[in-house]
């Protein structure tokens, strides 16, 4: 219990610390800063022209494929961390378990990449 | 008495380590001018200082007493967020990193790290992906359509390269058997992890030069067709914070190459102080990230998703299954 105190009271400390600091930072030029608000300035930048729209627009459905692909191979990866550790010890049987594991895996990359959702055109 | 003098190490190892990770980056933007300079044979900047050693120091004053401005249509308070969710991230992985083993001091052994946890390497991967945070809440509350497009191919592109960034760091955890840096380290005390790892560290430092955005991926900044990225609308010292985060994570990816696999503190042939052999192999992969900046061109956005998705993870995947097959 202490040891598990020891390694994670300083990151909870430190989170503190890395806030306060970030937020002092932040007001500090509340006091130092040049302020001269104007609304042509104040306008989102677009190369000369005034802003035609909200930039808050479509965008396009590939971000969203490629979201859904980096939730299920992270989940692979957090999967493989513990089976990694323990490699030694499980010898052939854990080693074969996890090629099968990874070879179902892999049949769904192969399938996604045929159906070009890896394309960018 | 005991746990009072344990939580004074601690804060002062916390407040050193802070000060050291704010103060960094300006020598390092100063390195980095000169590096330019030099390489493209001119002398960088000379004007504040000797050989412009100040210059960062001035920058530093200015982007305080800049005007900061939020844009009229931003959502102020994401505005406000976003550089505090960049900034603490790469930070607070910091904690988990260890620099050496102890040093001793008025005749106390003192470890060079703030905690030794026994997955760190887990937690360093867990935190640095909360950085995305900062990047998507920044472009989209700026409502302005450069940052809107520079967030959403910030963060394709980071999550993407997150993926080979796992995988190649298992081969380390399967030779090391532990997921703490210090035991990975010392792991590594006689053959360093490179030998045995080449295809792990390419896919790492590849995937690395992305997770920082830097060039040959800096698509999110992209000047020429972007203006700035996911940052355009900021400006002052919350531009600032953004650029600081830039330079904290180059650190880090320098600082974990060294430890998973090239050695970490352990030294070669010539018998330093281990943190000096330490810092120096960090200085070097921080050299080399300078000059692939002023070396490689930038790649187009379909080539960065081809080189993460087809090239990246089929080659990480399989260095777990070769890793796994010599050393079952």
């Amino acid at each position: 219990m202490t040891e598990l105190l020891g390694s994670y009271v300083p990151i909870a400390i430190f989170i503190g610390i890395a806030l306060v600091i970030g937020l002092a930072l932040l007001i500090a030029p509340f006091a130092v800063a040049f302020k001269a608000p104007d609304s042509e300035k104040l306008s989102a930048y677009e190369c000369g022209f005034n802003a035609f729209d909200d930039a808050r627009m479509k965008f396009d459905i590939r971000f969203y494929l490629v979201s859904i692909l980096f939730i299920i191979f992270d989940l692979e990866v957090a999967f493989l961390f513990p089976w990694a550790v323990s490699f030694n010890d499980l010898g052939w049987f854990g080693f074969w378990s996890m090629m099968v594991f990874l070879a179902v895996l892999t049949i769904g990359f192969v399938y996604e990449w045929k159906k070009g959702a890896l394309e960018w055109n | 008495m005991e746990v009072l003098f344990a939580l004074g190490l601690i804060a002062i190892k916390i407040a050193l380590l802070i000060a050291m990770l704010l103060l960094l980056p300006l020598p390092l933007t100063w390195l980095e001018r000169k590096i330019a300079g030099h390489m493209q044979q001119r002398m960088g900047p000379m004007r504040v200082g000797w050989h412009g050693l100040l210059q960062p120091v001035a920058d530093g004053i200015k982007l305080l007493t800049k005007e900061d401005h939020i844009p009229a249509e931003a959502d102020r308070f994401l505005f406000k967020l976003a550089p505090i969710l960049a900034l603490a991230p790469p930070f607070v992985v910091f904690v988990a990193i260890p620099f050496g083993e102890t040093i001793s001091v008025l005749n106390a052994e003192i470890t060079l790290y703030v905690s030794n946890l026994n997955v760190a390497l887990l937690f360093v991967f867990a935190v640095i992906g909360l950085e995305v945070y900062g990047v998507i809440f920044g472009g989209w509350a700026a409502n302005s359509k450069y940052a809107v497009l520079g967030s959403l191919r910030t963060c394709a592109q980071m999550i993407s390269y997150e993926i080979p960034m796992g995988f190649a760091v298992i081969g380390v955890v399967m030779l090391a058997q532990s997921m703490s840096l210090v035991d990975i380290v010392r792991a590594q005390s006689d053959l360093w992890n490179i030998v045995y790892q080449p295809i792990g560290f390419f896919v790492f430092f590849v995937a690395g030069l992305a997770e920082a955005q830097r060039i040959p991926f800096d698509l999110a900044e992209a000047e020429g067709d972007l203006g700035a990225g996911f940052h355009t609308e900021y400006s002052g010292i919350r531009f600032a914070f953004f650029m600081v985060s830039e330079y904290v994570i180059v650190l880090l990816v320098s600082v974990l190459s060294v430890i998973l696999f090239f050695g970490g503190w352990n030294g070669v042939l010539i018998p330093l102080p281990p943190l000096l052999w330490f810092a120096l192999k960090v200085a070097f992969f921080i050299y080399v990230f300078m000059w692939f900046r002023f070396t490689l061109p930038r790649y187009r956005y379909d080539q960065l998703m081809a080189i993460g998705w087809k090239v990246l993870l089929p080659l990480s995947m399989a260095n777990i299954i070769i890793t796994g097959i010599a050393f079952t």
